[in-house]
């Protein structure tokens, strides 16, 4: 097979696992949730029928009405409104915040997984280290190290994170793909080690990182949500979910239950969606 | 030879690795800002400062100041836990103390959410693989996924209003210990030890299922079917005992996760256990109870994971024999 034909091959395959997965219900579910959320994240401000930060005093802590469809906070802010406003923040920030983890994470586990040896063997053992501490209780530390949180904070503090668990799927699969003739073929024309990494191993194990792209994607909304649960994510007031939660949870022991279960429940959502995605995935693409 | 070659190289790995966390973990907490001296003990006069500063060896460079408390740590030695109001003279807590309370209450908490988890999940996932694709098998995966999509704060918080606070059944707050009375004990653990499992139990009951589904296709299953073995046999002996091995390694997995959400569940109930302890040790910048408390945890992680690993042999012959090879 000559190499125009096997591109040629790869292409239709790859056309026709997308067709299949247009058609996977779990699939079609999951982008539809995510596409809403995806919506209210750019235009969150059409849908919402108040203004977030708006206080409306003479309804504090009011239960669910055709008002506020969500009831309002300890504030008087409407719920409903928060909520979706909210979905920019968290989305935003676990999407830059795993983008990051996979990309330092997939060029570890390629260089790891493709030189080997001493370098390999100790980068494992670090990354080994960093898994070996729960990640809350680093992000914890780290936000407190840097005496302050902001979303880039977050982004960085959980793309460190996540680095080790691509780093080692990725190495995986290039463990595989090294010994492959391809590999084989591009070191006899005596390619750079970087392009061979880059432009012809990387293809090859791309599936593979998407599945765990979208994996700790959903990891990374419930990160984001429970650091600013603990306290550790956002401002006080801020719309975002967790930070809502944080906000509003003590009131649940007074029988107020609306703030904290809608953006819980949102989160939840967002969580479901992901997930139902990243399963499509790993059964079109046979990982 | 080779195999004690093997052990001692997975060993020396073991041994980098811990160094690596607790030298991450130096890092991490030398980096918390502000004048440790001045954050603990407010009041205190400059000379006790300076002698406080000492003594946490934050003066020094970090490779001293991480060298010095590895060899305190190694030798049980887990430091000083100052607590706000006293004065430096008085300050006599030790860090192990505080944990010698703390540690029993996660572990048992840890233990009874494993537990728990895999006497839901084993059966569970055994009958989903036996009814696989059927309406049954739809419908309690569909929902064990939605139950593994909320947050831990969130199973939690539902749990409090709905069955503390709703239905008054169980008080939301507080921990009592075995001591004090094991049916009040029990009644204590039942929301935490919930919140943390249904993650778990929906995480281990779907692995299982797929496990045992792509077992019961190998060729020992129909040769022990062929031998007219009993179904039940079967089950046990060839096929769950082979799966259980994926179960472990997953437990062992999400035990990082666990201690995790152990912290927030802690946060929400009340209860003063090693999360608790860490988040507030966080919070009133006790450099050396964080230090040694994070340290313990990640050896406990990293310990679990290795004796999972050793025992995998044990469990399933496949193993076995390709290690021989």
């Amino acid at each position: 097979m000559t190499d125009e034909t096997a591109k040629q091959t790869k292409q239709t395959e790859l056309s026709e696992r997308l067709a299949v997965l247009k058609k996977n219900k779990a699939f079609i579910v999951g982008a539809s949730i995510l596409a809403f959320w995806i919506f209210s994240a750019i235009f969150g401000k059409l849908i919402a029928r108040y203004d977030q930060d708006f206080m409306d005093y003479e309804s504090i802590n009011s239960a669910p009405s055709l008002k506020y469809w969500f009831g309002t906070d300890s504030n008087g802010r409407d719920v409903f409104s928060r909520v979706i406003v909210g979905s920019r923040i968290i989305m935003v920030i676990s999407f830059l915040a795993t983008l990051l983890g996979a990309f330092v994470g997939a060029s570890l586990g390629l260089t790891a997984g493709y030189l080997k040896g001493k370098y390999d063997m100790i980068l494992m053992r670090i990354l080994e280290a960093i898994s070996a501490i729960p990640v809350i209780i680093i992000a914890l530390l780290a936000v407190a190290a840097i005496g302050q949180s902001s979303p880039i904070i977050t982004i960085l503090i959980i793309g460190f994170i996540f680095t080790p668990n691509v780093a080692r799927t990725v190495r995986a699969a290039v463990l595989g793909e090294s010994e492959l003739e391809y590999v084989a073929a591009a070191k006899l024309r005596t390619e750079k080690t970087l392009h061979i990494l880059f432009r012809e191993v990387l293809p090859n194990v791309l599936p593979t990182l998407i599945v765990e792209f979208t994996v700790r994607l959903g990891y990374a909304i419930f990160a984001v949500a429970t650091l600013s649960f603990l306290g550790a994510g956002l401002e006080a007031g801020s719309p975002d979910w967790g930070t809502q939660v944080a906000d509003t949870w003590t009131l649940i022991f007074t029988n107020v239950w609306w703030p904290t279960l809608f953006p819980s429940l949102a989160i939840a959502s967002v969580a479901v969606s992901i997930n139902l995605i990243s399963d499509a995935l790993l059964e079109v693409f046979e990982l | 030879m080779p195999k004690l070659f093997r052990i001692t190289q997975r060993l020396s790995q073991v041994v980098l690795v811990l160094f690596f966390v607790t030298f991450l973990v130096t890092i991490l907490v030398r980096l918390l800002p502000g004048d440790i001296a001045t954050t603990l003990f407010p009041f205190a006069t400059e000379n006790e400062k300076i002698a406080i500063r000492d003594e946490l060896g934050v003066n020094s460079n970090i490779f001293v100041y991480y060298f010095r408390w590895l060899g305190n740590f190694l030798t049980g030695d887990l430091g000083i836990y100052y607590s706000a109001g006293q004065s430096y003279e008085e300050a006599s807590l030790t860090v192990w103390a505080m944990l010698s309370q703390t540690i029993p209450r996660t572990l048992l908490i840890m233990v009874y959410t494993l537990g728990f988890s895999l006497l839901c999940s084993i059966p569970l996932g055994m009958l989903l693989a036996y009814k696989a694709d059927t309406r049954i098998d739809k419908v309690i995966s569909n929902i064990l996924f939605g139950l593994s999509s909320i947050p831990n704060f969130a199973v939690g918080l539902g749990l409090a209003y709905i069955i503390g606070v709703k239905f008054e059944l169980l008080n939301p707050i507080g921990y009592i210990t075995w001591a004090e009375g094991p049916a009040e004990h029990i009644k204590s653990v039942i929301m935490p030890v919930l919140s943390l499992s249904l993650g778990l139990i929906a995480t281990f009951t779907r692995l299982l299922r797929a496990d045992i589904i792509s077992t019961l296709k190998e060729d020992f299953v129909t040769m022990a079917s062929s031998k007219g073995l009993s179904n039940r046999w079967i089950l046990w002996r060839h096929v769950f005992r082979p799966s259980s091995l994926s179960l472990l390694t997953a437990a062992a997995l999400n035990m990082g996760s666990l201690i995790g959400g152990a912290v927030i569940i802690e946060v929400i109930f009340a209860i003063n256990g090693v999360g608790m302890f860490l988040v507030t040790s966080i919070a009133l910048r006790q450099y050396l109870a964080i230090q040694s408390t994070v340290a313990l945890i990640a050896i406990a992680y990293i310990l679990f994971n290795l004796i999972v690993d050793a025992f995998m042999p044990k469990i399933d012959p496949r193993i076995r024999s390709h290690h021989g090879a």
